[in-house]
């Protein structure tokens, strides 16, 4: 059973444009304040901003898919057209068997949504947070009182039930986004980016309840841009940029796609194609491509060769700033796929 | 496995109810804040230009039964628009706290709905609690009667509905760093030109002023008060003041309702 479909999905902003009445920039619909939804592209001279770009997604029932890229990459704006929060230009998208533009009430029926920074309802305290919210998808007092404490319970923080939602830490904020995005029960649960901001240990909490609800048969679509994340926890993933679909697999066969070797990085004081062409004659170089003054080395004996290539560099009279490594990981196969790097 | 789950559909009434709910008991909480926010204004008014101005023989013993329609619509309108306005700038702006019901099974216009008939019962209630302190300051005012009270009704609940919905409109239209800028260039002159402190008639002295005024959506509050609470005195013709507010309201709301979608959905 298909839970998500979309075919198609373009959606293109107008850009401000600064006479008459200048209209605002969309703001995301779930991220943080003041912060644009459009990517930094945005700041050039066009009229308009591509935000999606034909993007074709099937996301089956019960499965934790992930939409993994950078910021600006239009995992947002996916999420907002999912929800119901954006209008597409063009393409169709259902989840849960309901059309978002023809049957929007019928898809906010059946989602839940964690948003990217926690949004509570101020006026109320924790456990109104919850009652009301049930209340708004039309569950009896009683049933809802039942599933909120029951909810607060299972998330370790049934002692708050009646704290004010600013007396809690940034973990239990975004655990009571998820509670609250539980308690109609939805088949579907979308996360923006839900651990940004967390402490390490929140994060490892957050990951034990997003495991069990996906060992409960929800299915979950969370974007992130963190590599570890997407690895842990998706059973899927479609790697997006620039409102592209750039890979769309499993984790194991997206894992196994990564060019092969560690990929060192060099950034040199000057443009890096001599180097390049020094470097790519070496043993044990699988490959080597110059990204102005940055000099990318796909290396099939880890780091040991960097002296060797270090000395090929200066060979081409160029200096070595800063040098990275990085192990094959959805990260290499991220830089191979769109020439830059997730954050 | 579970099995997807499809909640029921709910009635739109069902979650306009809830959202209203939601509304009152926040308000309930911040009663002694919303009295004081609402009542100061008011008090301040009365007690310079309906106690202190008659007592010292400034105003002649008339003038306050023209204050008292007119402060009481002030209060309905400010109190009604701040009520809507300030909410939205916030939720919109930064807090994003109005996510949670964006996200509720029902049509958005019934969100944006709501919070306007919330307002509206604010600026009611505001009215309502204006009403004893005005008759405490001011003493016994001549001409007052409720004899009418279906005119004062409807003219009440017309010009709640229609300030609250250019709370709506201005709330969502506007940036949250131009919010004090819509008080001192929007709110203020609509107070002071409204005939608030004194009547429509009253400007046959300056004649191109009552023409003015009559672009101001509370000249019809304020007049339509006059009409309802002391009919013996020269006003606005009840039927005219109703009927302007009825295309008011009918303006603010349909252009409230489209600005609060506009920012609601991307």
């Amino acid at each position: 059973m298909t839970a998500i479909r979309t075919e198609g999905l373009r959606k293109i902003y107008p850009l401000a444009v600064p006479k008459r009445r200048g209209r605002r920039a969309p703001s995301a619909p779930f991220g943080p304040p003041g912060q644009s939804a459009l990517p930094p592209a945005a700041a050039n001279g066009a009229r308009e901003l591509v935000a999606l770009e034909g993007l074709d997604l099937e996301v089956g029932e019960g499965e934790f898919f992930g939409l993994l890229g950078p910021n600006g990459a239009g995992k947002t704006t996916t999420l907002g057209i999912l929800t119901t929060r954006v209008v597409a230009s063009a393409g169709r998208a259902s989840v849960a068997g309901a059309d978002v533009i023809n049957d929007p009430v019928g898809v906010r029926r059946r989602i839940g949504v964690v948003p990217q920074r926690a949004n509570p309802d101020r006026g109320l305290n924790v456990l109104e947070n919850l009652v009301f919210h049930s209340a708004y998808f039309g569950i009896a007092r009683a049933d809802a009182m039942r599933r909120a404490v029951a909810l607060l319970e299972q998330f370790g923080m049934g002692e708050k039930a009646d704290a004010k939602v600013d007396a809690l830490s940034g973990g239990q904020q975004q655990r009571l986004m998820i509670a609250r995005a539980l308690i109609h029960e939805p088949g579907v649960i979308f996360l923006d980016e839900p651990t940004v901001g967390l402490d390490p240990q929140a994060r490892l909490a957050l990951w034990d309840v997003l495991r069990t609800l996906h060992r409960q048969g929800r299915t979950i679509v969370m974007t992130t841009h963190y590599m570890e994340e997407a690895e842990q926890l998706c059973d899927r993933l479609a790697i997006i940029d620039r409102g592209r679909l750039l890979a769309l697999d499993t984790t194991v066969s997206l894992k196994a796609k990564a060019p092969g070797g560690t990929l060192i990085e060099l950034d040199l004081n000057g443009p890096a194609d001599d180097a390049a062409a020094q470097v790519r004659a070496m043993d044990y170089v699988s490959k080597a491509e110059a990204v102005g003054d940055v000099l990318r080395v796909h290396s099939a004996a880890g780091g040991r060769i960097i002296s060797a290539v270090i000395e090929a560099t200066e060979a081409a009279g160029r200096h070595v700033r800063n040098i990275t490594l990085t192990e094959p990981s959805l990260e290499t196969l991220f830089i191979e796929l769109t020439g830059r790097k997730l954050d | 496995m579970n099995e997807l789950v499809t909640p029921g559909p709910v009635s739109a009434l069902t979650v306009f109810w809830a959202l209203l709910r939601r509304d009152v008991r926040v308000a309930r909480k911040e009663l002694p804040f919303f009295l004081v926010r609402t009542m100061m204004q008011p008090v301040l008014f009365l007690t310079v230009f309906g106690f202190l101005l008659p007592k010292m023989g400034m105003v002649r013993g008339g003038y306050q039964t023209a204050l008292l329609p007119g402060i009481l619509a002030v209060s309905l309108a400010l109190s009604a628009i701040q009520s809507v306005a300030l909410p939205m700038v916030q939720d919109f702006g930064w807090t994003k706290e109005i996510e949670d019901r964006l996200l509720a099974p029902v049509a958005t216009w019934v969100i944006a709905a709501e919070k306007i008939v919330a307002g509206m019962l604010q600026g009611i209630i505001a009215a309502l609690f204006v009403l004893p302190i005005a008759r405490l300051i001011m003493g016994p005012i001549a001409n007052l009667t409720f004899g009418h009270f279906g005119d004062v009704l409807m003219v009440t609940v017309l010009g709640a509905a229609a300030f609250s919905s250019l709370g709506m409109w201005l709330g969502t239209g506007i940036a949250p760093q131009q919010i004090g800028l819509m008080f001192s260039v929007i709110v203020a002159p609509m107070m002071f030109f409204g005939c608030a402190y004194y009547p429509w008639r009253g400007l046959d002295a300056v004649p191109v002023m009552k023409y003015v005024v009559l672009i101001n959506p509370l000249t019809y509050v304020s007049e339509g008060m006059r009409g309802a609470l002391t009919p013996e005195l020269p006003h606005m013709s009840l039927l005219v003041s109703t009927s302007a507010l009825l295309v008011i309201c009918a303006f603010f709301w349909v252009a409230g309702l489209r600005s609060f979608y506009k920012r609601a959905i991307g």
